[in-house]
This record gives structure tokens, sequence and C-alpha cells, in this order.
């Protein structure tokens, strides 16, 4: 199974970024090899609306499973019409969130959160 | 001849200002237009009180979506620099808060998918105080774009009779500032001799200089730390027009809601005397 990520670098080492819109790359990592790549998300430097920017680049990426922090209203929007799942991880290693994802720990967001939280 | 009142800081006087001038100017018998373009809090008219006899809607465009025509080229939501659209396989959405309604992807879009819808976002309102022309803007609550609303009171204006159109424009130096205050023969700057009066006032003189606006100074709540004021006034080479003192009286009539020119007629004349000395050092006045 391939997931996409929100990370804070581009290695299995960096953490996950829990802010969707704004992190600056989407790991899209394979589950059982751990195999991966990195793809920018153009949402990082949108001056506004970052998060449907983000969403719709990740529903290009093709993965139907994200994991991240939070993701604010418009990118939720974005992300559930295009039939991804949206799943809740801590701010740790990406390939510490491979292994909550195996145990199951992962849960899944059903509501977004708070509407422009990853501005800087 | 369009004269623009801001100040940068919020709170100095600008609405003050506004309003006893256009009520000296209109009780020497000139034709005056006072346009609060504050549209996020327009209050002049708690001074002036005018009567409103009309109101305007205002709105602006967004983009509507054609699902049978759409194939999800996605070139709207690249085109859009708000995001306002996003395009995947299949799905197409809107986001009506972030468009700013400039149309581009009704133009980009090669099916010709996209048609626009309108919102209203606030209101133009017109109407008197006694012999002086009234209008207003007022941004509904929750809108983030005041642009369109001053835009839409200032087109108006070229079909005005009156001589002279008083803008009172909101506080800071952004977009809808701008707005208020492009076009207009001369900036009248309203401060107070603090350090906050004095950090935004430096921001308006650069503003109007960048708009290529002759200006001049009010101080308001004059006293003895003008100073703070005119050295930045000197340093710029901005006429200071007048000074209303830090008075217990003008403060007491303010707060109820009646303008000091009204019921002290030497300020009638000051502020008579101002609008003289601006219009015979602005070339462009008319």
């Amino acid at each position: 199974m391939k997931i996409g990520i929100s990370a804070a670098g581009k290695d299995l080492d960096a953490l996950l970024d829990p802010r969707f819109g704004r992190c600056p790359y989407f790991l899209i990592v394979d589950t059982e090899t751990k195999e991966f790549e990195v793809a920018d998300n153009p949402g990082n430097t949108a001056g506004g609306g970052a998060g449907i920017k983000a969403a719709q680049a990740f529903l290009q990426l093709g993965t139907k499973e994200l994991v991240t922090g939070q993701a604010g209203p418009n990118a939720f929007e974005v992300l559930v019409k295009g039939g991804v799942k949206i799943y809740q991880a801590p701010q740790v290693k990406i390939s510490e969130v491979i292994d909550l994802y195996h145990s199951g720990d992962l849960k899944e967001l059903t509501t977004p959160g708070g509407r422009g939280r990853g501005s800087r | 001849m369009k004269l623009a009142v801001l100040s940068g800081k919020g709170g100095t006087g600008k609405t003050t200002v506004a309003v006893n001038l256009a009520l000296s100017l209109a009780g020497k018998g000139e034709k005056v237009l006072f346009l609060d373009t504050d549209v996020e809090e327009p209050n002049a008219g708690l001074y002036l009180k005018p009567v409103l006899e009309e109101s305007l809607p205002v709105t602006i465009p967004y983009p509507e979506i054609d699902q049978e025509k759409c194939d999800y080229c996605g070139k709207c939501a690249n085109f859009c620099q708000f995001n306002a659209l996003a395009v995947a396989e299949g799905l197409v959405l809107t986001f009506q808060e972030l468009c700013h309604g400039c149309g581009g992807c009704v133009l980009v879009c090669p099916k010709e998918a996209i048609q626009e819808g309108k919102r209203e976002i606030g209101v133009i309102e017109k109407g008197w105080a006694d012999s002086i022309k009234f209008w207003q803007g007022r941004l509904n609550i929750g809108e983030p774009f005041a642009v369109p609303i001053t835009r839409h009171l200032k087109n108006g204006l070229a079909d005005v009779q009156e001589d002279i159109v008083i803008i009172d424009a909101p506080a800071g130096v952004s977009c809808p500032v701008i707005e208020a205050v492009r076009d207009s023969d001369f900036a009248l700057l309203v401060t107070e001799p603090t350090p906050f009066g004095r950090h935004d006032l430096e921001l308006a003189m650069k503003m109007v200089d960048h708009l290529g606006l002759p200006s001049g100074v009010v101080i308001n709540r004059a006293g003895k730390n003008n100073d703070l004021i005119s050295e930045i006034c000197q340093e710029r080479n901005v006429p200071i027009l007048m000074e209303i003192e830090f008075s217990k009286l003008l403060a007491s009539l303010g707060s109820i809601g009646v303008p000091f020119s009204r019921v002290l007629p030497q300020w009638q004349d000051r502020f008579w005397g101002m609008y003289q000395s601006i219009k015979e050092g602005c070339p462009c006045a008319s």
C-alpha cells in the first residue's frame, strides 16, 4: 500500500509535518518495501488557499491515503471529495509513522482542523 | 476638488477632520459631497446624521462550473493566484470566499465551462446630510474584500456635480486606503503627537509620495509633544496646515456626536482657511 505523509524533510528520518497545507514535502511511501518518492508541496509557498493547492497536488499524486497532523476545512473538503482517507499521526519520524500505520494505531480524521493554522 | 483624509494610524481623528471640513465648507455655501470609504466601519454618519435614500447592492463575480462541459484539464486552477479552484480527475471545486473576481478562469477555460455567478458583499448607501450629499459603503461582516465597495463608490464620482468631494479614508496604508485615496487632488494627513501617530504618519507619507499626491498634515490632540510631528514634516517638506489642540471641550463634543465646528463658529473659519490654503498651494485644484 502506498501512503502519502506530510513531511518536514525528504527522507524517512525526517519528521512528520503536522501542517498539511504548509508542509514542504509529501513523502509517498510503500508501506511494505519502505521505498519512497518525494514531491514538493506547492501549498508551502502559496499566499492564500494553501490547503486547497496542497490538496489538489496531493490528489494528483494518486495515493488515496494521507497521514498528517491536521487539515483545514478547505483542504479537508478537497481531499475527502477526491476520495482520500486522512489519518492523524503525531510529529514523529516518518519511519515511526510507518510503524504506527502497520500497528493500526492511526486515528482516521473525520472532521477538519482550524482554518489557517499552518500560516506563518 | 477631491480631497482625501487619511492617517495611517487609526483613531487619530480622520473622521473628525473630514466631517468638520465638510460642514465648514457647506456652511460657506460650497457644494460638498462626503464619501465615507471606511467600508468596514463607516461611522461619519454618526456625526453627520444623514438621511439615506438609496441602498445599492455591490456584487463580485465568482466561477460557476458547468459539470457537463468540464474535462478537468485544470487550467483554471493553475491560473488562479488565490487558489479559489481545485481540480483533480473527475473533481472540480470552487471556493467563493477566496475568489477576487478577476474573471481569469473564465478566459482560460478551453471548454467554456465556467460562467460568472454574482455574490453580494455589501452595499452603497446614498443620501443627504442637510446640504451635504452623503455616500457611504458598507461591507458585509465576514467579507474579506473592501476594495470593490470603494471602487463602486468612486465610480459614481464621474457623474457628480458637486465642486468639492471629501473622502474619509480607512486607517492603514493597504489596498482599501489606496483605492480610497488614489485619483485625489490632495491628501490631508491627520495625525497625533505620539510615537504611534508619528510612525504611521510616515507610512502614510510614503504611500502618498508613491501615489504622487500633494499633501499636508493636521495635528489632532496637539500639545507639548508636537515636535514629534513637526520634525518629520520638516524632513519630508510637508506643511502642517492645522493644529487642533488637545481640549476637554472638543473631546466632550465628539463624545456626544456633535462636530465641534457646528457649535464653535471660529472652527468653521479655520477649516475654511485651511481649504483656501490647500486650493492655493495645489496646482491641480479648481
